[in-house]
């Protein structure tokens, strides 16, 4: 018999029944939800008259409607408000555990999870949200799932998938001084396209992979579904065991023993094979930057647009929409345009190492006068990280503010909009038309990249500051 | 809770010839406060649809009265982006009762096919046929057919098939519901929950 890939070992031990020429059924052991996309999922509990299956594997935050600015007054957007207390008050009604706004623990629900231990290896994590990938550098199977999904797996722990195909993406090589995981991960979706991992669970591999910290990590595995994976992973290894020990959720005493043990069988077996691999030299990889809507239309910050010829025929008309949108012409130099926004935050840049990176890079620097730059960091604990390690002295002196946490102007729908025909230099990771608020022109790039064109005011390679 | 049966659908199409389109442009995130289902059609493509002042934008196919049908044809890659299953809510909520494009995201089909919405899958070529056919006949017809699970057009006859796992057309040809299902089999669940390997309890 052939080995198992790590995805194969996960998910055949949380499959309950498989479905004759159907999907799979299979046991969640995690459930995080957020205000968006729950509150149809508790009414149509409510109308079948049943109750939530094990409350306990389901843990919530609010994130993406809440203000980064005075989160102890109420909100005041009134249906954003009204999302928030529904939330609160299905939790309260169904037994199950809510980091409320503004309490010491809440945050971004993808940023949430690892940083208290909820996240461990060789679970299956499901969230209403498709960033849910960002669990899977642990080396779980995690990804995000519909309402309609939201209910089920509320209603019985479960939910009906069919599995996906395994490929496997491998980046070996060493990583240049101001490259980093964003750069990685933008610069593989670039070659492969938004579609190009559709139906497929990515295995992410290969010492490039291997020599990053866990945060780095959860970023590349984040925006795995950027290239329309169902989800990433990374297999487990002593720097997953190192960030989760101690954590307020992760195992303790002799269960930690018992799981660390069960964590080192999580690997994929040298004889397995994947359905599909690819090859990444990190050495190839530079600082990357967005030219388009979509995070696919990527490119080396020192390079240019493409020009049209090189786009296939049949792309031709969505490529030149996507540059007319952004008010950029095929064959545009990047470095040096101007931009009117920096946004440092969310799902996918949001976290401690993000900030520290921003704030070293900013150090010594000015903010160019006419940038607006959020600082949001991802979480309530990394809020008080970054005042504890004098990251918002940092960035104050340099004329920067720390916001509170929350999804903020990664999706707009609170207060934090980029005005239409802004450009906007983001850590997220969508680019879409009116992603971050209506005829907003988001760049994706890192936090260097990011701190780079505050500091200038234009498209800057990090190198260069 | 059902969705409404599907079995052969015959109609004049809604053609949107552009590729990627996301799930940001099938319902942008400002209209997402909602807590029920309810009203997302009218704000389906709601920024290519109505201006800044709320005004239908001319030049944008649903506000075209050449075009209508139950079925909107897409280009490659469709409901891409977030999981939102308001996306899913806006196409049903429209009265759409499929999509044709060549390639879908995963997370859209799921998610349009627990709403009644069938996603059909065609090649490249037959996409292009499809597009040219309506580019020439605003009012030509297509005939979708989930039994035979195959797509005909049918001015020139030209047919393919799509798939769709057996298990999902079951009940979309039935109007089932993935829920009552897990319900049914909820001891047999109850019971897999003992074996998991559980290390620290909530
Ligand atoms: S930060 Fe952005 S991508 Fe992440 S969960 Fe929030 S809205 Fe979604």
């Amino acid at each position: 018999m052939k080995g198992k890939t790590l995805f194969d070992k996960i998910w055949d031990s949380h499959v309950v029944k498989s479905i004759p020429n159907g999907p799979d059924v299979l046991f969640v052991d995690r459930h995080y939800i957020h205000e968006v996309t729950s509150p149809q999922a508790f009414e149509g509990l409510r109308e079948r008259g049943i109750s939530v299956f094990n409350p306990k594997r389901v843990l919530a935050t609010p994130d993406h409607n809440i203000p980064t600015k005075n989160q102890h007054l109420p909100i005041k957007e009134e249906l954003s408000r009204l999302q928030v207390e529904k939330l609160e008050k299905n939790c309260a009604e169904n037994d199950i555990q809510i980091f409320g706004l503004n309490t010491p623990n809440s945050g971004i629900v993808h940023v949430v999870g690892p940083e208290l231990g909820l996240t461990q290896p060789g679970m299956t994590i499901v969230c209403g949200d498709s960033h849910t990938s960002t669990h899977g550098a642990f080396g779980s199977i995690a990804f995000g799932i519909g309402t309609s999904e939201v209910e089920m797996a509320l209603a019985t722990q479960c939910i009906l998938q069919p599995k996906a195909k395994r490929m496997l993406i491998k980046i070996d090589g060493e990583l240049g001084s101001v490259v980093t995981s964003k750069d990685i991960i933008l610069y593989i979706i670039s070659k492969m396209t938004t579609g190009g991992g559709t139906g497929y669970f990515i295995e992410f591999a290969g010492s490039a992979i291997r020599s990053m910290t866990m945060e780095a990590r959860m970023t590349v595995c984040n925006m795995s579904i950027e290239m329309g994976a169902r989800g990433g992973m990374i297999a487990p290894d002593q720097t997953t065991f190192d960030y989760i020990k101690g954590r307020k959720h992760a195992p303790t005493g002799e269960n930690w023993e018992r799981a660390v043990d069960y964590w080192k069988s999580l690997c994929t077996d040298d004889d397995a094979e994947f359905d599909k691999e690819f090859h990444f030299d990190a050495n190839d990889i530079e600082p990357m930057i967005t030219y388009g809507t979509n995070p696919g239309m990527g490119e080396k910050l020192s390079g240019s647009i493409p020009v049209l010829d090189s786009i296939d025929t049949a792309s031709q008309t969505s490529f030149s929409k996507s540059l007319n949108y952004m008010g950029f012409n095929p064959g545009d130099k990047l470095e040096g345009k101007q931009i009117d926004y920096v946004f440092v935050g969310s799902c996918t840049n949001g976290r401690i190492e993000d900030l520290r990176s921003f704030a070293n890079a900013i150090k010594g620097h000015k903010k160019a006068d006419g940038v607006v730059a959020w600082i949001v960091p991802g979480s309530k604990l990394v809020e008080k990280q970054a005042i504890e390690e004098g990251i918002k002295d940092t960035l104050e002196e340099a004329g920067f503010e720390l916001r509170q946490p929350g999804c903020s102007a990664c999706l707009a729908m609170n207060e934090d909009k980029i005005p239409a025909g802004k450009y906007s230099v983001s850590t997220s990771n969508r680019n879409f038309e009116g992603r971050q608020g209506p005829g907003a022109r988001t760049m994706l790039a890192s936090p260097l990249t990011a701190a780079a064109a505050a500091i200038t005011g234009k498209l800057t390679d990090p190198r260069k500051v | 809770m059902s969705i409404d049966k599907f079995t052969t659908l015959t109609t004049t199409m809604i053609p949107l010839p552009i590729e990627n389109v996301d799930t940001d442009q099938i319902i942008p995130a400002r209209f997402l406060k909602a807590t029920t289902k309810e009203g997302f059609g009218d704000n389906l493509f709601a920024d290519w649809r109505y201006d800044k002042a709320g005004n239908p934008k001319k030049d944008f196919v649903l506000n075209n009265p050449n075009y209508s049908g139950d079925v909107l044809v897409a280009g490659k890659n469709f409901g891409s982006g977030s999981s939102r299953e308001h996306a899913a809510w806006a196409v049903a909520g429209y009265g759409l009762k499929a999509v044709v494009s060549s390639y879908f995201a995963d997370i859209f089909k799921n998610n349009s096919l627990n709403n009644g919405v069938l996603p059909v899958q065609v090649s490249d070529e037959f996409l292009k046929k499809i597009f040219s056919a309506i580019e020439k006949d605003a009012k030509t017809q297509i005939e979708i057919n989930l039994e035979n699970q195959t797509v005909t057009l049918l001015s020139t006859g030209e047919k393919e098939s799509f798939e769709i796992n057996g298990y999902k057309k079951n009940c979309m040809l039935n109007g089932f519901d993935d829920i009552d299902y897990l319900l049914n089999i909820k001891e047999e669940i109850t019971e897999f929950e003992k074996k998991v390997p559980t290390f620290s309890a909530l």
